[in-house]
This record gives structure tokens, sequence and C-alpha cells, in this order.
């Protein structure tokens, strides 16, 4: 299919039951602020997204301080501690990665790349943003309540969460922190219903499923799983909250609590974390799954080749979404539970890694005697493959039960997730946006600063990130405010954590000198025109550029291939834009 | 939709039979479902979401019945209703559940009519469905007053498990919210079928979406929907 020839398409009629309706803005506030238009929305999503993306990388400087020169931070004490971790760990997977991938990424690509002339909803899709922003305000909020935001560790788990023990346990943390979440998952529902029917339903002439980009497919599945993920943390958010402020016992057994007897009994902690990983696991896939799709994307492009094994991608991406809900109690090995589930969830673990071995091998078949420019989006495309591959070994690791319980809590983990679901879409999200930022602006990011980006990051998050791996066999444990000394750790284990904060602090540095070039580049930035990758995606193909209201001019575009000819022998140029009829004799 | 003329999908991919088929199909051009509006698809995925809501507060009520260390009430000594006198059990549930049920062939009827153009029945038939519905939630307000009354507390109750005041109260008033926004869109909807504005096509304030007859199916799934969650809650909750 998608190789297939497309005829001339005048058999198909004109379609414009639902286009026509596209709304007009008719102010300055219903152009930029509360825009319907999806490009403008995505933009909106991703730098609201950045914006606390940065609290939450100030937050880790902060941690690394302690944990790098214990001791020399007073205001960085065990309570703090707790809050930054959380609040870290909240931030980035769902405020940040999410909302960046989905509502960011998500918005600006998906009419574009599928010659829609919007979202197919785009009053609800603009509520999305603006419910977003709302849960990132009660987010926000937090820090600036009494007792601080809570200190539960991004898991959430109770019966801690909620208890006096944890900061923010019975303030005022806790709450703002379920309710935010909350709000998170009612605005995502609203643009996520708009992403999934814009691609089923909405797509331009000619562009049938199977010759969508692979971005676009990651993005969709993506969506769908969050669909379906996000109502377990939803429920387990409700309920907790519940159990806080009525005094419920949905996931509170009995307790003392400083030689209290608490007024809860008989709720199930381990309800809780079934809950949160049901909706937990597939969220790791949720932000890998677009960066798979736009990797593939920015490797065929800038490695003028067509992606290997098309096919084969798109049942990878969509196997390992299936699967992956169905493997979240590999996060609960040291829960305890029955063996023959540990053996279960280990295996279906195990055979996540196939479909995702087969992109890797097809993302190396593709690099394979290609034509590669290393400019920036494709140096961070080949970081992410390194990362990714790294963090995906010491999964295997991990998902193995009897590897897993010594190692789980230790600095082992830290490590494995910060490869695999930290460091490799962060690699993607500056990829793209390195790439995508010519048509978002008209203009290109400084080379020179990007790729002095590049280094640093990518080789800084190795030196962050690797030693940890050691740390963790060492027995290092996670979530701990200060190691003390210990007769398993050595000396030269506090010489390396002071080390890995030095490093955090330049990379860290670094997204500095990104976030100057974003803003310097929109005024200074080389004049890109309509297509600098030479790429042969719809995006690119845009009469205006940055494309106008309604992306296309007045005929939407009609697709008549899939979207990686690449250097096709005989072509006049090494790519071939979708939109191109086949030469009159060779049509079918 | 009903201007879509179907593409031809045969065009696309040469038409194998089974499997190759199914994905041609699928993936045809433009529509993977074809004659089929975008509001339709949108609420369809929206209750493929809401279904795993509803099952995700059904699994968790089940769990802590279980994990629970006390007994659990018995339902249907709890939810009798005297009437003259006797005890009957579960009479009060059963009446709402007819009402509920009711209402769903009430609503059939409109998304009927509203195809036929028939303003005047459409209106009057969604109405009779929002008042079914404002009935249902009526008696389940009886109903929690008169438990809260007989000392039922989301954290306590006089009979056994306290989760079972909380999973019920959750439970019931999530559902219940979802009834009364039914209501709310039914009567919205009806104003909107009354003025006549799927014929003329007026655009909705928000949305600048033109009116179109189909809207009263939107609801009619949406509503369809909710009483089969009901149906679900009504066995877990109330037989079990
Ligand atoms: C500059 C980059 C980063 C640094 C230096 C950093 C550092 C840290 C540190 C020191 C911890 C606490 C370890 C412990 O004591 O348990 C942590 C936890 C965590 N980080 Fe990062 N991080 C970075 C980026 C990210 C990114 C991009 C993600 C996105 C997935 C992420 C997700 C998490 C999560 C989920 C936790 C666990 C929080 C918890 O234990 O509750 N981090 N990080
Ligand atoms: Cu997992």
């Amino acid at each position: 299919m998608g190789e297939a020839v497309h005829p001339a398409n005048t058999a198909i009629p004109h379609d414009h039951a639902e286009e026509v309706e596209l709304y007009h803005p008719h102010s300055w506030w219903t152009r930029y602020v509360f825009s319907q238009d999806a490009k403008v929305i995505g933009v909106q999503y991703s730098l609201t997204a950045i914006g606390i993306g940065l609290v939450a990388l100030v937050l880790s400087w902060l941690m690394r301080l302690q944990l790098g020169f214990p001791g020399t931070f007073d205001f960085i004490d065990p309570p703090a501690y707790y809050q930054f971790i959380t609040m870290h760990g909240m931030i980035m997977v769902v405020y940040l990665l999410t909302a960046l991938f989905l509502g960011g990424f998500g918005n600006y690509l998906i009419p574009l790349m599928l010659g829609a002339r919007d979202m197919v909803f785009p009053y609800v899709n603009m509520l999305s943003y603006w419910v977003y922003v709302l849960a990132v305000l009660v987010l926000v909020a937090s820090f600036f309540a009494p007792g601080g935001p809570t200190g539960a560790g991004w898991t959430l788990y109770p019966p801690q969460a909620i208890l006096s023990g944890t900061p923010g346990g019975q303030d005022w943390g806790i709450i703002l922190m379920l309710l935010s979440l909350a709000l998170f998952i009612i605005g995502f529902t609203m643009g996520g219903l708009n992403y999934v029917v814009t691609v089923l339903q909405a797509r331009t002439r000619g562009m049938t499923l199977m010759r969508m980009p692979l971005t676009i497919w990651g993005i969709f599945t993506a969506t769908v799983m969050a669909l379906l993920a996000f109502p377990a943390l939803f429920v387990g958010a409700v309920m907790m909250l519940l159990d806080r402020l009525l005094g419920t016992s949905f996931f509170m057994p009995s307790l003392v609590e400083m030689g209290q007897q608490l007024k809860y009994g008989g709720g199930s902690p381990i309800l809780f974390q079934h809950l949160f990983w049901f909706f937990g696991h597939p969220e790791v896939y949720i932000v890998a799954l677009p960066a798979f799709g736009i990797v593939s994307d920015l490797i065929a492009t800038h490695a003028r080749r067509n992606i290997f094994g098309y096919r084969m991608m798109v049942w990878a991406i969509v196997a390992i979404g299936a699967l992956s809900f169905v493997v979240w109690a590999h996060h609960m090995y040291v829960s305890g539970m029955n063996p023959y589930f540990g053996f279960f969830f280990a295996t279906t673990t195990l055979i996540i890694a196939i479909p995702t071995a087969i992109k890797v091998y097809n993302w190396l078949l593709t690099l394979w005697r290609g034509d590669i420019h290393l400019n920036v989006p494709m140096l961070f495309a080949l970081g992410f493959i390194v990362t990714f591959v790294n963090g995906g070994l010491t999964g295997l690791f991990l998902g193995n039960v009897v590897v897993d319980v010594p190692l789980s809590d230790t600095m082992f983990v830290v490590a494995h997730f910060h490869m695999v679901m930290g460091v490799a879409p962060i690699m993607v999200i500056y990829g793209g946006i390195y790439h995508w930022y010519p048509k978002i602006t008209g203009r290109m990011l400084d080379e020179t600063m990007g790729k002095i980006h590049f280094w640093v990051t990518f080789l800084g998050a190795y030196l962050i990130f690797f030693p940890m791996h050691y740390l963790g066999l060492l027995g290092v444990p996670r979530r701990y405010h200060d190691i003390g000394q210990a007769a398993f750790v050595p000396d030269s284990a506090h010489t390396l954590n002071a080390f890995i904060s030095v490093v955090a602090l330049v990379v860290g540095a670094a997204q500095m000198l990104f976030l100057f070039n974003l803003a310097w580049s929109l005024r200074r930035g080389r004049q890109a025109g309509p297509n600098p990758w030479g790429a042969t995606t719809l995006e690119w193909q845009t009469p205006e550029t940055p494309p106008g209201h309604g992306n296309f001019g007045p005929e939407l575009p009609v697709v008549h291939r899939w979207a990686y000819d690449y250097s096709v022998p005989g072509a006049a140029r090494d790519f071939i834009p979708q939109n191109e009829p086949d030469p009159a004799g060779r049509a079918a | 939709m009903p201007d879509v003329a179907p593409a031809p999908a045969t065009e696309i991919a040469p038409q194998t039979g089974g499997w190759p088929s199914l994905v041609a199909d699928w993936s045809a051009d433009r529509h993977a479902f074809r004659g089929v509006s975008w509001g339709k698809a949108m609420m369809w995925v929206f209750l493929l979401s809401d279904t795993f809501v509803f099952s995700c507060f059904l699994i968790g009520y089940m769990t802590v019945r279980m994990s629970t260390t006390v007994p659990w009430p018995n339902p249907s000594e709890v939810f009798s209703l005297e009437v003259g006198g006797t005890n009957f059990p579960l009479l009060l549930i059963a009446i709402m559940t007819f009402v509920l049920i009711s209402s769903s062939g009430t609503m059939a009827m409109a998304v009927n009519f509203a195809y036929r153009r028939d303003r005047l029945r459409t209106v009057l038939l969604m109405l009779a469905t929002a008042f079914f519905g404002a009935t249902f939630v009526g008696m389940q307000a009886f109903e929690w007053t008169k438990l809260i009354h007989e000392g039922v507390r989301p954290w306590e109750n006089p009979w056994g498990a306290p989760q079972f005041g909380s999973a019920f109260f959750m439970i019931t008033g999530f559902h219940g919210t979802h009834v009364t926004i039914g209501v709310i869109f039914l009567l919205i909807v009806a104003r909107k079928a009354w003025r006549g504005d799927f014929d003329t096509g007026r655009k909705g304030f928000f949305t600048s979406r033109s009116g179109r007859w189909e809207i009263v199916e939107i609801t009619g799934l949406y509503w369809h929907f909710v009483d089969l969650v009901w149906v679900f809650i009504f066995a877990l909750f109330y037989l079990w």
C-alpha cells in the first residue's frame, strides 16, 4: 500500500462536508491567545511545557547539589529533597513530555502532515490547552501552599502519600497534585479525541493510513493509549482524594501513626499501585512512541533514504502499544505477588523487546549506506538511538524478577529510566524542534549553537547517568537525601557523585543556550524557505511558510505516494514530495 | 455526512480478501470509517475512554470489597423500601432501573424522528428522555438522603465495611453526574431542534459549527452508554 501507485484520483469527488466550517479569528485575542488554530495551540502547548519543564530542570540541579555535596546546602532538608524529587519526576513525565509530544508536536503536525485544514473540533482543542494551563497553575500553586508541594514520590504511593510524615501529606500538597492530575487528564482527553479523530477521519485525498508518515503513526498510537491509560490514573486520583478529604479507606489499611490508631482500615494500597502502573507503564510508551515516529522521519530525511521496512515499523508501533497494556506489574515485583504473576509479567515485558528491537534494526538499516547529513536534527536522532538502546538493554535486566528485586529502588533504576524515557525522548524533542523550527518560524536555528547544545547535552547526559548504573550496582539507594557513611559505599562513590552533580549543572547551562538560540533565531536566523531539508511530507509543501490559516491554499493537496521517496533512481531531485503526481506515463 | 461518495478502496490497494483487505479497508483513503461523521467518531472514542474510567471504578470497588476485613452489608436489606408496612428489597432500584431503561427507548425514538426531520416529535421525545433522566437523578437523591439518615457515610456505616458507603457514593455519584450532564445536553439539543437550528444550519454559539440533525443521534449515543453503564453498576453493586 505504501508503495502502491496511486491513480490520478479524478474519480474521487471533493469532500467539503465539514472542511468549510473553518473558524476564522477576528481579533488579536482569538488569533494568538484564545486561538482555535491547531498550529498556534501546538506552539502554546510547547512553550507552556518548556516553561514548566524549566522548573523541573532547576529542581534536578538542587537535588544534584544535595547528592553531590551533602550537608553544604542547609535549605535542602530531607522533606525539601522529597518534594524536589516528586515534583521533578511528575513534571518531567506528565507536564513536560506528554504535553510536549502530544499537545505540542501532535497539534502542530497532525493536520499539516495529513493535509487537513485543522483539527476536527478546534474549539474543543482550544479548551484542551486552557485546561492544561489550569492544571499547570494548580501544580505550581502547590509550591506556594502551606506545607509546600507533596513529597510522596512521583508514584504517589499510599498510604504514605496522605500521612503526616510525608511533606504535603496532611497539607495542601497532595490535594493540589491530585487535582492537577485530574485536570490534566480532562484537558488531555479533549485534545486526544481531536488527534484520534483527525487521523482517522480527516485525511486528505490519497492519504491512506499506510501512507502516513511514521511521526503521525507514533503520535496517533500514543494518543489512543493515553485515552485508555489515563482513566486508571484519574480513578486512582479521585479515590485518593476521597481518602484524604473524606476519610474513606480505598487505599488505606488500618494504621498506627505516631502511636495513634488512625481511623482508616480495610483498604488496599496495592490497588493503587495497580491503577497507577496500569497508567504508568503505558505512559512510558506514550512518550516513547511519538519519539519513535519522529526519529524515523528525522533519520529518513537527513540520511536521504527511504525508511527501511515501513510496514514493519507501523506494526511494531501498534504491537508495542498493545503489549504495553499487559506488562504494568513489572513495576511491582517488590510489592509481593503470586510468583505466577511475576512470571507472566516478566514474559510479556521481554516480549516487548522484539518489536522494539525491530525498530532499532530498521533505523540502523535506514542509515546504512545513506547519504547522512550530520546536521543538528540528525545528531539528536543518532543520540536518541544510542541512549535508547542503552536504556532498553538495562530494561531487559530489570524486567526479570530475580534481577529486579535486588536492583529495585537503587540508582540503577534511576539510570535506566533516565536513559530510556528521560534522555532519549528529550533528544527527539530537540531533534524535532531543530527540524520543524524553520517551518514554524520561517527561519533556521543557528547551527553552531545547535551543535554545541547537542554535544554538551549528549555527552553530559552520558556522564551523568552512565555512572549511576555503577552506583546502583554498589547498592546506593534511590530517593535518599544523604547516603551518609555506609560500609558498602566506597569513598570514590562520593567523588563520583560530586562529579555527576557538576556535569548536571553544565548540561543545564547548555539548555539555556538552546533557549537563547530559540529566541535569537526568531529574528536573526537564516531565512529558511519553504523546504530547507528537502523533505517529502506535506507540511513542507505548504504555499506559505509559516503555513497560513487553513494550512494549504484554496485546494487541499492530493497525496500520490508514501512519505519516503528519497533518492529515487531516475528522479529529478533526491526527494519526491508526497503530493507530486507520477509522471503521466507511469500512472497505472 | 451523507454527501460523501464512497472512496474506492479498490483503487488504492487491490482487493485480495482476508486480512489484507480488512487492512486495506481500514486504511483507505481519508476515512477509516466511511460515512461516519467527525462528531460521531469523536463520541465513540470518548465513550471508549469513559468505559475505562467506569471499569476502573468498578474494579476498584470489587477489590476493596475483597480486601476489607469487616463483613459487607447485605445490599438487599440495605436497599429495601418500606411500603405499607412490608419491606420490598431493591424496590426503589428496580423502579430507577426501569425508568432509565425506558428513557433509552424514548431516546431511540427521538433519533428516529430526527432523521425524518420531524421537529415536534423529536423534541417531545427528547424532553421525555430528559424527564426520565431527571426522575432517575431525583430518585437517586432520595436514596442518598435515606441512606444518610440511616447513618451511612462515605467513611462509615452501621452495618459493616466502611468501603460500602465509600464505593456506593463514589460510583453512583459519578454515574449520576453523567446522567445529569446528559439531561442538560438533551435540553440544549432539544432547544436547538425546536428553534430549527438543524434545518437552517444555524451555527453553535461556542463551536461555530452549523447544526445538523445528526447531533440528536450523537447525544443518543452518550445517553445509551450511560444507561448501559448503569446496568453494570446495578448488577455488580446491588445484585452481588
Ligand atoms: C538534566 C537532566 C536530569 C537530571 C540531572 C535528573 C536528576 C534526577 C535525580 C537526581 C533524581 C532523584 C534520584 C533519587 O534520589 O531517587 C531524579 C528522579 C527522577 N527523574 Fe530526573 N533528572 C533529569 C531529567 C529527567 C527527565 C528528562 C525525566 C523525564 C522522564 C526525568 C524523570 C525522573 C523521574 C520520573 C524521577 C523519579 C522521581 C521519584 O523517584 O519519584 N528526569 N532525576
Ligand atoms: Cu513499565
